[in-house]
């Protein structure tokens, strides 16, 4: 963990509800960890993931589902945060040569990330992502540069019809780990459909984000275990749903 | 200047004490900062056998401060006596307050006698407000005679001072306060977190999953400072004061309502330097209000009046 200020660049809507904030800062940052910012009059720190974090600039990608994240519209260029950073563990990328990256709604956020890793190591990932409708749809084109990539709306207003989970099963895929971030009953969803051979990135109400309260403990095969701690990210085959 | 407290006999080199809870076993703050700065530590509570507690949410943001409904997670009091003391000890040197929580008097008194082979805990805290668990824990803490009798049951088998953890869930905390003394308490630590509620608007559902939680943050603060002003004046053992302190000055404020020592909560949950820093601050902050010796101003709000 570390603790720094970091300089708010930009903060931009991206797709519905759906905000890109650039930050900069130097910290050491892998996929799948996670930054939390202290927002001015909110008491608790925010948790977010690291979307891009390259050259002392990282990037969030956030969707409005609350006060907090609410007034985090509002935060404008040169402004300063608190942010505790390099907080949770990593996506591990051992060995892998034929990954697929799926994303549910604001959960392609840390996927972003993890493709662009790949990428350079000379390795196109394959990147389903899911959403509600088209236009809460965000980075598809810069996912596109780096990924070959699938998409499936709930309403069907845009590539398959169907959540993540479905566009899955219906796209026939070849693959030999997978890579899952997105609420819950997704999640669950992926467990069940693609079975153990994956990392699940989890999410919970945190109070710390670094260990001490034990607000996010889950239970797994191995025992508890503090999504902010031991996670965010777990072998999909650990995970008691 | 002089910072140190003494509590039972033991020295502390200030008065500065992570909240149970907020802490965890210590060691992982370590990782931080030299936790060695820190007058002493409370741990995570225990109960006798392991805990996973409650379903998720257990969180919920409220204005200056937060609702948890943890339900006391621990990996049980052999776990902690046998493997978290030691990983402790291993990076931290003084001695430590272990808190005790439960659902029955015997479970209370196994937990409480399981410590007494452990030289490294100097008291024993002893949860009876714990909001967050079915059946026990608080409901020892809002009745007299209850309380008495479990204070008087885990005398019996411990051979270290115990602290008796007030819940501020009462209507008369005084009332409480002074049936743990005679139950035999050797000192009070207060206030534990108010009962509170938190509802999704966009659901209508209770946030946390349990629907209550406990309330801490800087908004318990003046709360708690009368409740530790009001029960100074009517025990005579030493009080250990705690709500919503963030900063030195709120360590002062505490101590001048009758605290000889203070735990300090939520804070390390949003601030994970906040007890380095606190420490750190205390004497510069004594030093301007030309406080010479801490122990002075212990209880100066109602020993002026």
């Amino acid at each position: 963990m570390k603790q720094l200020k970091m300089t708010v660049l930009s903060n931009r809507e991206v797709g519905l509800n759906t905000y890109e904030m650039k930050l900069q800062g130097a910290t050491t940052l892998k996929s799948g960890q996670f930054v939390e910012l202290l927002l001015p009059n909110h008491y608790l720190r925010r948790p977010f993931s690291v979307g891009f974090y390259k050259n002392n600039i990282l990037t969030i990608l956030y969707k409005v589902l609350g006060e907090g994240t609410l007034d985090m519209t509002l935060i404008k260029p040169n402004e300063t945060l608190d942010v505790l950073s390099e907080l949770g563990n990593s996506f591990d990328k051992t060995n892998v040569k034929s990954p697929i990256l799926i994303g549910g709604g604001i959960g392609a956020a840390p996927l972003f990330n993890l493709a662009n890793d790949f990428f350079e190591s000379g390795i196109t990932p394959t990147v389903v992502l899911g959403f509600k409708t088209k236009s809460e749809i965000f980075y598809l084109e810069k996912f596109k540069k780096i990924a070959n990539v699938i998409v499936a709306t709930d309403d069907g207003s845009f590539g398959i019809k169907g959540n993540a989970v479905d566009a899955v099963t219906q796209s026939d895929l070849s693959y030999d780990k997978y890579y899952a971030c997105g609420v819950m009953p997704m999640l669950k969803g992926i467990q069940k459909t693609l079975g153990n051979n994956g990392e699940l990135s989890l999410e919970a109400r945190m109070a710390c984000g670094f260990g001490a309260c034990m607000g996010c403990s889950i239970q797994t095969t191995k025992g508890n275990r503090r999504v902010c701690k031991e996670g965010a990210i777990f072998n999909a085959a650990e995970v008691i749903f | 200047m002089n910072t140190s407290v003494t509590l039972f006999g033991n020295v502390l080199k200030n008065p500065v004490i992570p909240a149970s809870g907020t802490f965890g076993f210590g060691y992982e703050f370590a990782e931080f900062y030299d936790i060695n700065c820190l007058g002493s530590i409370s741990l995570k509570g225990t109960t006798l056998l392991p805990r996973y507690g409650n379903p998720l949410p257990r969180i919920a943001e409220c204005p200056n401060g937060l609702i948890n409904a943890i339900g006391l997670q621990n990996p049980g009091v052999e776990a902690v006596v046998n493997e978290e003391i030691p990983k402790l000890k291993k990076v931290y040197s003084s001695k430590v307050i272990a808190n005790v929580g439960g659902h029955s008097v015997e479970e209370y008194v196994e937990t409480v006698k399981a410590f007494n082979i452990c030289d490294d805990v100097f008291a024993i805290e002893l949860n009876i407000s714990c909001p967050n668990v079915t059946g026990g824990g608080m409901a020892f803490g809002v009745d007299e005679n209850i309380a008495r009798n479990l204070v008087q049951a885990v005398k019996a088998v411990s051979n270290k001072p115990i602290i008796v953890k007030l819940s501020p869930n009462v209507t008369d905390i005084v009332a409480m306060a002074k049936a743990v003394e005679q139950g035999g308490a050797d000192g009070i630590s207060l206030i534990n977190t108010l009962v509170g509620m938190r509802i999704d608007v966009k659901s209508g559902k209770p946030i946390i999953s349990v629907k209550k939680g406990g309330y801490s943050g800087k908004g318990l603060f003046p709360v708690a400072v009368r409740m530790v002003f009001e029960v100074a004046q009517a025990v005579s053992i030493p009080i250990i004061g705690m709500g919503g302190i963030s900063t030195a000055t709120d360590v002062l404020e505490m101590m001048m309502a009758g605290a000889s020592a203070v735990m300090v909560g939520s804070q390390n949950l949003i601030e994970p330097f906040a007890c380095q820093k606190i420490v750190n601050d205390l004497p510069l902050l004594m030093e301007k209000l030309n406080i010479t010796d801490i122990n002075q101003i212990i209880g100066r709000a109602f020993k002026n009046a």
